[in-house]
């Protein structure tokens, strides 16, 4: 079973050379520290930034300088700077190769709830609904079950939708699966010392499963 | 053409309740921090505020929140702020919730002059609810209006006494979009200069868009989330 690094890690491997790539709050963040440096690809930040670079120095931070999850940063050489509407025409215009994002279900027609939970304090979809509606590369990084063990894989989503019919490859603790086209979760790949079985059994979805299903290489 | 006011006091002075009001910046990043202090001090009430998040309890927005001056936030994100969960679950604040990139267009269609826009973002979602969709090329899309403000109230860094204005890094975000939307648009900025001092080819917003500027003071420029490395 993965940990979160170990989630990041594996999605780092879809990464591929020149890409331009926005990555969500979460574990899509873990996966800027597992880009292997012979790759050359540029992190957009939504709120207006691309070539977002790692934390700044004790003391260097600046507050005009954070990500779109608020956070201090710094701009890498070559970081370009612009204003919230251009952020998502560049994102509509499907100009960013990948985005990456944690969601609490994605159903087996690659629907995706991530924004609201009813009864609960409702913060906001900040940028993913806008992402999700455009993004034609999602991949969601997330847990396969949720804290009270129910699986977030689903034939149809539960919670209120973020957006439908986008999701393309989840990565969890368990696995690596594709959303096909005409629907299903196709298993992949089984993370070290996880077993088909142990997978069918988190995966409230149509999974489908053909011939052996390899070891995650991470 | 000069667009130079006192101070925050006289940008905002005729800002009246029940008015809808612009708010540049995103989080705590490239508030306009003397306008919010100037409209919690002149205490202007009913107000409807677009902004993408609404401040924390004791910065930006979060301000007027604990004032009781506004009645509607329409906002992407509206997460770090108790008094205003408070707020909303007590029924005394009315909250829109729209896309990021949506809320941002919106703002643009208004400085460009155009009634509507078309997005995918909502397609399928209750934000889709009670809203024409078109089909172009086999995709659906939502039309969403622009909006119509009373006020654009933005920060920049440097501005000219002509209106100009040039923002800093990633406290650009909403405001040069809000700046050209307002029916008046208000400019507080960190550093006033005379025409020509600013490069031509530099500036973000034309002065066109920008009815009242002055040079604010005390910047406080809190940060949200301060994330920083050892240095080894």
């Amino acid at each position: 079973m993965l940990d979160k690094e170990g989630i990041a890690k594996r999605i780092a491997k879809e990464i591929k050379d020149g890409y331009y790539v926005n990555l969500g709050i979460g574990i899509p963040t873990l996966v800027a520290n597992y880009i292997p440096a012979h790759i050359d690809v540029v992190l957009q930040s939504e709120n207006g930034l691309l070539g977002m670079g790692p934390f700044p120095f004790d003391g260097e931070e600046d507050a005009d300088v954070i990500n779109a999850g608020k956070q201090t940063i710094t701009m890498l050489p070559g970081s370009a700077i612009f204003d919230s509407a251009m952020s998502f025409g560049m994102i509509r215009a499907k100009k960013v190769n990948l985005t990456i994002l944690g969601a609490m279900e994605v159903s087996e027609n690659g629907d995706i709830a991530n924004w609201k939970i009813p009864g609960k304090m409702v913060k906001g979809m900040g940028g993913a609904m806008d992402l999700v509606a455009s993004a034609e590369n999602i991949i969601v990084a997330m847990q396969h079950v949720n804290k009270a063990g129910e699986s977030k894989l689903l034939p149809q989503c539960t919670l209120p939708l973020t957006g439908i019919n986008c999701v393309k490859k989840i990565v969890t603790e368990l696995a690596v699966l594709d959303v096909l086209p005409g629907g299903g979760f196709k298993l992949l790949e089984r993370a070290p010392g996880i077993s088909v079985e142990e997978i069918e059994n988190a995966t409230a979805g149509k999974l489908i499963i053909e011939g052996d299903i390899p070891e995650m290489d991470i | 053409m000069n667009k130079v006011v006192s101070g925050a006091d006289e940008a905002i002075r005729d800002v009246k309740d029940g008015m809808t009001l612009m708010l540049g910046g995103f989080g705590l990043c490239g508030l306009p921090e003397n306008c919010i202090a100037a409209l919690v001090k002149k205490g202007t009430k009913e107000l409807t505020c677009i902004s993408n998040n609404a401040g924390v309890d004791d910065f930006g927005i979060g301000l007027m929140l604990k004032q009781r001056q506004v009645k509607k936030m329409i906002s992407s994100y509206v997460g770090e702020n108790a008094e205003f969960e408070r707020q909303l679950l007590s029924g005394e604040l009315e909250v829109e919730l729209i896309p990021q990139g949506t809320l941002a267009t919106r703002c643009m269609a208004a400085g460009y002059g155009m009634p509507a826009i078309f997005t995918p973002a909502g397609i399928g979602t209750e934000v889709a609810i009670g809203k024409e969709i078109r089909n172009f090329n086999g995709k659906d899309y939502l039309m969403e209006m622009a909006f119509d403000a009373d006020f654009a109230i933005v920060k920049a860094w440097k501005g000219d006494t002509m209106g100009n204005l040039v923002y800093k890094a990633t406290a650009r975000n909403f405001n040069s979009v809000m700046a050209m939307a307002g029916k008046i648009t208000v400019a507080e900025v960190e550093e006033l200069v005379e025409p020509g001092e600013l490069d031509p080819d530099h500036i973000h917003t034309p002065g066109i868009y920008v009815h009242r500027i002055f040079q604010g003071a005390n910047y406080e420029k809190r940060i949200e989330q301060r994330t920083t490395k050892k240095r080894v």
